[in-house]
């Protein structure tokens, strides 16, 4: 459960980059979690290839085609861009689903084992849930150094003023590549833990709901902050795993916690506290 | 015979039917102050647009310093060091005072690809956008958030992002809009105090301030030239006081 949560935070805080930091919203996000996954596991399941190797491919690859992507999807913005990422996502979705001979279809693929990186047999849940919370943490620091530096800066210029970051000098379109390819890059590795986690990938993990649930985490967490969906994450996997013992319809309750939080805290969980804080320390000065 | 640093040839634009940019063709030498006049609807922020880069030409040609850059992004000719402000502010609303003028010293420097380091605590950065802040007036309130300053203050923060760039030539699209005498008469003086090296095009409707700043002026009307001359030349045109200055 704790690893579940860890994955589902790198999943939104990649997923943050694009869409709190660059403005652009994304609903084909779970796509690269099944690229990273599928790859991953058509090499190690089907072709005997080693952890190291198809880990860096499945990362690489990913990265790649998210860049492809990109070429494609970042003619637009606003709705356009999300319809575009949208048919991306589906396309995959479709890819795992039809082209059998190599993802199983409905089936999947299953049995890709967890590495023993030296010599330590991940198989264990403790030691997976460190490993877990080491990439989060590499990972958390990584995009924490990216969007605090100026090419970070220049990201967030290009979400508010992309006509003003032109005229400066800025190449807005090559700004928001990096940045959607960033994104690629961070969620493939997301993408590997998740497959390590269940050791199973099916098309169900593609699916537009997943998407939308990860899209979900950014902007109920705060999106645009590092620890927005992180918490976002954690919310969506507690109502995800408590509330489910007890009610049928779990997705149901996250919806109604969903329109809450936009209703009654819009920006997101974590601009709540923010201005919680102001009010207290507000009423104390 | 000075070559001109802006030669701007038969320039057209339409938007559907509508041809908003006839033709046009304007001169503007180094170092001129050169006023765009004319009433609303004249065309004039439009062709600033198109020599800018925000909206791209049916036909014509701009030359700027030299080069042809009518084809080319808006960015590119940002990098070849034309700057402009806006009509109405397009600042970045969230930060403060000083962060704007570091982004707009970051276009123009290759540290603006760095994905390390901070951007808040790039020294180099700091120290430069406060003279550039100093120069507009502005480097006490350098690190108040842009909401806590007034009207007139965020006018000169435009006009201060387009001169952190250090540019050839500075298109003004209106810097004393909406603004009251006092903060009129700082942001003249302001203008006035701009180095010669860097050539100035400005749209501008408060006569009495824009006429005692500029050398040349040009006169537009439904998308077209009327008149293009000196201060004296097109002030004594019987068209322009038809026109523009009214009877």
């Amino acid at each position: 459960m704790a690893s579940q949560v860890l994955i589902a935070a790198i999943f939104a805080m990649s997923l943050n980059l694009l869409v709190g930091y660059a403005g652009l919203t994304s609903l084909g996000h779970a796509g690269y979690l099944g690229l990273a996954a599928y790859i991953s596991s058509w090499l190690t399941v089907k072709l005997g290839w080693s952890h190291a190797s198809t880990a860096a491919i499945a990362i690489v690859g990913t990265t790649v085609i998210a860049g492809i992507f990109g070429l494609i999807a970042l003619r637009a913005t606003g709705i356009s861009f999300l319809m575009i990422t949208l048919a991306f996502g589906q396309i995959l979705w479709g890819l795992a689903y039809r082209w059998a001979t190599v993802t199983g279809g409905d089936n999947g693929i299953s049995g890709i084992s967890r590495p023993s990186p030296f010599g330590i047999d991940l198989g264990e849940a403790n030691y997976f849930y460190y490993f877990s919370l080491l990439v989060f943490i590499l990972v958390w620091i990584a995009i924490a150094i990216f969007v605090r530096s100026p090419f970070g800066a220049t990201i967030r210029g290009t979400k508010d003023q992309p006509r003003r970051m032109s005229a400066l000098g800025f190449n807005v379109w090559l700004i928001r590549w990096i940045t959607f390819t960033a994104c690629g890059f961070f969620s493939a590795i997301g993408g590997m833990m998740y497959v390590y986690y269940h050791q199973f990938i099916s098309p169900h993990s593609l699916s537009l709901a997943n998407s939308a649930e990860m899209l979900l985490m950014v902007i109920a967490g705060g999106a645009g902050t590092l620890l927005g969906p992180v918490i976002g994450a954690a919310l969506v996997m507690l109502l995800k795993n408590v509330a489910s013992q007890y009610v049928d319809h779990w997705v149901t309750l996250l919806g109604l916690v969903f329109i809450f939080i936009v209703m009654f805290i819009p920006g997101g969980i974590v601009a709540g506290f923010e201005r919680i804080k102001i009010l207290l320390l507000g009423s104390k000065s | 015979m000075i070559n001109p640093i802006l030669k701007v040839s038969d320039l057209s634009k339409s938007f559907g039917g509508l041809q908003v940019t006839k033709k046009v063709n304007l001169s503007v030498n180094p170092g001129e102050r050169h006023l765009l006049i004319g009433p609303n609807g004249a065309g004039k922020t439009t062709l600033f647009n198109l020599i800018s880069g925000d909206l791209a030409s049916d036909s014509g040609s701009i030359i700027f310093d030299g080069k042809t850059v009518s084809k080319l992004p808006t960015a590119k000719r940002a990098q070849l060091d034309l700057a402009r402000t806006y009509q109405i502010l397009t600042l970045f609303r969230k930060d403060n005072l000083i962060s704007n003028v570091k982004l707009a010293l970051l276009g123009k420097m290759s540290l603006r690809w760095k994905c390390w380091g901070s951007f808040l605590y790039e020294s180099v950065l700091d120290q430069n956008a406060l003279v550039v802040l100093e120069k507009v007036g502005l480097a006490s309130k350098a690190y108040l958030p842009l909401e806590q300053t007034s009207y007139g203050e965020k006018r000169r923060l435009e006009i201060a992002m387009a001169l952190a760039q250090n540019p050839k030539i500075l298109l003004l699209d209106e810097p004393l809009a909406g603004l009251s005498t006092e903060e009129r008469e700082t942001i003249t003086v302001l203008l006035q105090q701009i180095d010669r090296s860097i050539t100035i095009l400005m749209i501008e409707h408060d006569m009495e301030a824009a006429l005692a700043f500029a050398d040349r002026i040009t006169l537009l009307h439904y998308g077209e030239v009327i008149t293009s001359g000196t201060r004296q030349e097109v002030v004594n045109d019987p068209r322009t006081k038809e026109i523009y200055l009214g009877h």
